[in-house]
C-alpha cells in the first residue's frame, strides 16, 4: 500500500518520453504541475484545470488523458508522453505537427500541445478516420484563435501522410 | 484551481481498500479515473480528507456476462466498455449511449462505476442503468450488498452508498427483450452535460421503457403505453409536468420539458422500429 500524507512529499518515478524521470510531489499535486514545475517540461499547457479545454492532454500508458485531472502520484510507475516527445532529436516535425503547420491550424498555439497528443493516440487507433470521427475527438478541445476547420484539414492530411509513410 | 490538501492512499487489493475506507468513512473518497471527482475537487466543490486510489487495479478489471447481467468492474473505463467487441450485440443501449459520455480523452480514464457513483442527473451511464433496471454491487468491511439502480441514486450527486462502502461492479441487464434500443441527447457541444438525454428500450410493440436524464434530480425510467400516438403524447405530457425540471445556465425548465415532448416520440419510434 502506497501512502502520501498531506503535509509531506514523496517521490514519483515514471517513464517520461521514453526516459526514466523522477521528482518530489505532494499528494495533491496535479500531473500538469509536476511536469511543468518539478520536471521542467512546459510544453504541456494548463487551461481550465477541470478537464474541459483539453490543453493539458498527454498520453498515459499510450492513451490520451487530461493531466489536470490526474494526480502526479497516479502517474507513478506509468509511461507518460508529452508534446516534447513528438519532434525528432534534430527538431524535425513529425507528420502530424508538419500538417498542422501546413494548414495554418494554429495561431497562438496554446491549445496545440493537447490537440497533438489527442490525435497522436487517435490516429494510432484509427489510421483512416472520417471527418466526423475527427470532429468528435476535436470536440474534446477548445481553440480560441483559428477555429477548427484548419485543424480538421490538418488531421485528415496527417492521417494520409502517416499511412503512406510520408514525413 | 488546485484541489485542497488530502492524504493519498493506494491500496494493493480490495481487502485493503475497504479496510482503509472503514477507517476514514465520510472523510474519504474512492478515486478511480478521476474524470468527475478530480474536476469537482479542483473546483473545490468536493474536499475529501483522504483519497483512496483504485484506478487500474486488476482486482476491479473485467467485463463479463453472468446469467442475465453484463457485469462491469470498478476500474473498467468508459472507452474499454465502449470498445468491448461484444457490446453492440450484448447491450445495444449501452453501445448507443457510451459515445455520448464526455469526450474521447475523458472516456480513456473515466470509469463506468465512477460515473454511477458520481450520480450526475444528466449522465448517460446512470440513465442507461436506470432504463435497463440494472443494479450496483457495493462492498464494505461488513460485507457486500446489491442495490437496484432506482434505490441507489437518491438525488443530484447523491446515492444510498454508506460511508464505508465502495462500488465494486455495476450490472446491466441483457437479453432478447432488451435488444430494441434507442438513445438521443441534446447538448451544446457533443460530450458536454446533457440538456436532455433519452434512452428507450422496446419491450414489446405496445410497451417501451423510457429513461429520462437531465430533467429531474436523477434519471427516471418509466413504462410508456405505445398502442397509439395519442397515448404516447399524453404520457409524455404528463411526465414532463411531473418531472418539472429546473432552469440553469444551459436551458430553462420549460425548454427541457418541450424537448421531452418533441424528442420522446422520436426515440420511442426508433426503439420500436429496431429489428427484434
Amino acid at each position: 500500500m502506497r501512502r502520501v500524507n498531506k503535509d509531506t512529499k514523496a517521490r514519483v518515478t515514471l517513464t517520461l518520453n521514453g526516459m526514466k524521470a523522477s521528482g518530489e510531489a505532494e499528494a495533491r499535486m496535479l500531473l500538469t504541475d509536476f511536469l511543468r514545475h518539478e520536471i521542467g517540461l512546459t510544453g504541456t499547457h494548463v487551461g481550465c484545470e477541470h478537464g474541459v479545454c483539453g490543453c493539458c492532454t498527454v498520453l498515459i500508458d499510450g492513451v490520451a488523458a487530461r493531466s489536470c485531472l490526474t494526480l502526479a502520484h497516479q502517474a507513478d510507475g506509468r509511461d507518460v508522453q508529452t508534446v516534447e516527445s513528438l519532434a525528432g532529436p534534430d527538431g524535425k516535425l513529425n507528420p502530424l505537427q508538419a500538417a498542422l503547420r501546413d494548414h495554418h491550424a494554429l495561431q497562438c498555439g496554446f491549445c496545440t500541445p493537447g490537440i497533438l497528443m489527442s490525435f497522436t493516440d487517435f490516429l494510432k487507433r484509427v489510421p483512416d478516420p472520417s471527418v466526423d470521427q475527427v470532429k468528435e475527438v476535436l470536440g474534446g478541445h477548445i481553440c480560441r484563435c483559428t477555429g477548427y476547420q484548419g485543424l480538421i484539414d490538418a488531421v485528415m492530411d496527417a492521417a494520409g501522410r502517416i499511412r503512406e509513410g510520408r514525413g | 484551481m488546485k484541489p485542497r490538501v488530502f492524504d493519498y492512499i493506494r491500496p494493493d487489493n480490495v481487502a485493503e481498500a475497504v479496510e482503509v475506507l472503514a477507517e476514514y468513512g465520510e472523510d474519504a473518497r474512492i478515486l478511480a479515473g478521476g474524470q468527475s471527482l478530480m474536476a469537482i475537487m479542483n473546483l473545490r466543490m468536493s474536499e475529501p480528507k483522504v483519497l483512496i486510489d483504485i484506478g487500474g487495479h486488476s482486482d476491479f478489471k473485467g467485463i463479463k456476462v453472468a446469467g442475465t447481467m453484463l457485469e462491469v468492474g470498478a476500474s473498467v473505463t468508459q472507452n474499454e466498455l465502449m470498445n468491448w467487441p461484444d457490446l453492440a450485440k450484448t447491450s445495444p443501449l449501452l453501445a448507443l449511449a457510451l459515445p455520448w459520455v464526455g469526450h474521447f480523452q475523458t472516456r480513456n480514464r473515466g470509469t463506468v462505476c465512477g460515473s454511477l457513483s458520481h450520480a450526475d442527473p444528466s449522465s448517460e451511464i446512470p440513465l442507461s442503468l436506470a432504463t435497463l433496471g440494472g443494479e450496483v454491487v457495493l462492498r464494505s468491511k461488513r460485507g457486500g450488498r446489491v442495490l437496484a439502480a432506482e434505490d441507489f441514486q437518491t438525488g443530484m450527486l447523491s446515492t444510498a452508498r454508506e460511508a464505508d462502502e465502495m462500488m465494486v461492479a455495476a450490472r446491466f441487464p441483457v437479453g432478447p427483450q432488451l435488444k430494441r434500443a434507442a438513445f438521443r441527447e441534446v447538448a451544446r457541444r457533443h460530450g458536454d452535460f446533457a440538456i436532455l438525454a433519452l434512452a428507450a428500450v422496446a419491450e414489446s410493440n405496445t410497451s417501451v421503457r423510457l429513461g429520462i436524464g437531465g430533467l429531474a434530480d436523477r434519471p427516471v425510467a418509466t413504462r410508456i403505453d405505445t398502442s397509439s400516438k395519442s397515448a404516447i403524447a399524453d404520457a409524455l405530457g404528463t411526465l414532463a409536468w411531473e418531472l418539472e425540471g429546473s432552469d440553469d445556465i444551459h436551458a430553462t425548465a420549460r425548454y427541457r420539458r418541450d424537448l421531452l415532448r418533441r424528442l420522446g416520440p422520436i426515440v420511442i419510434e426508433e426503439a420500436l422500429s429496431c429489428a427484434a
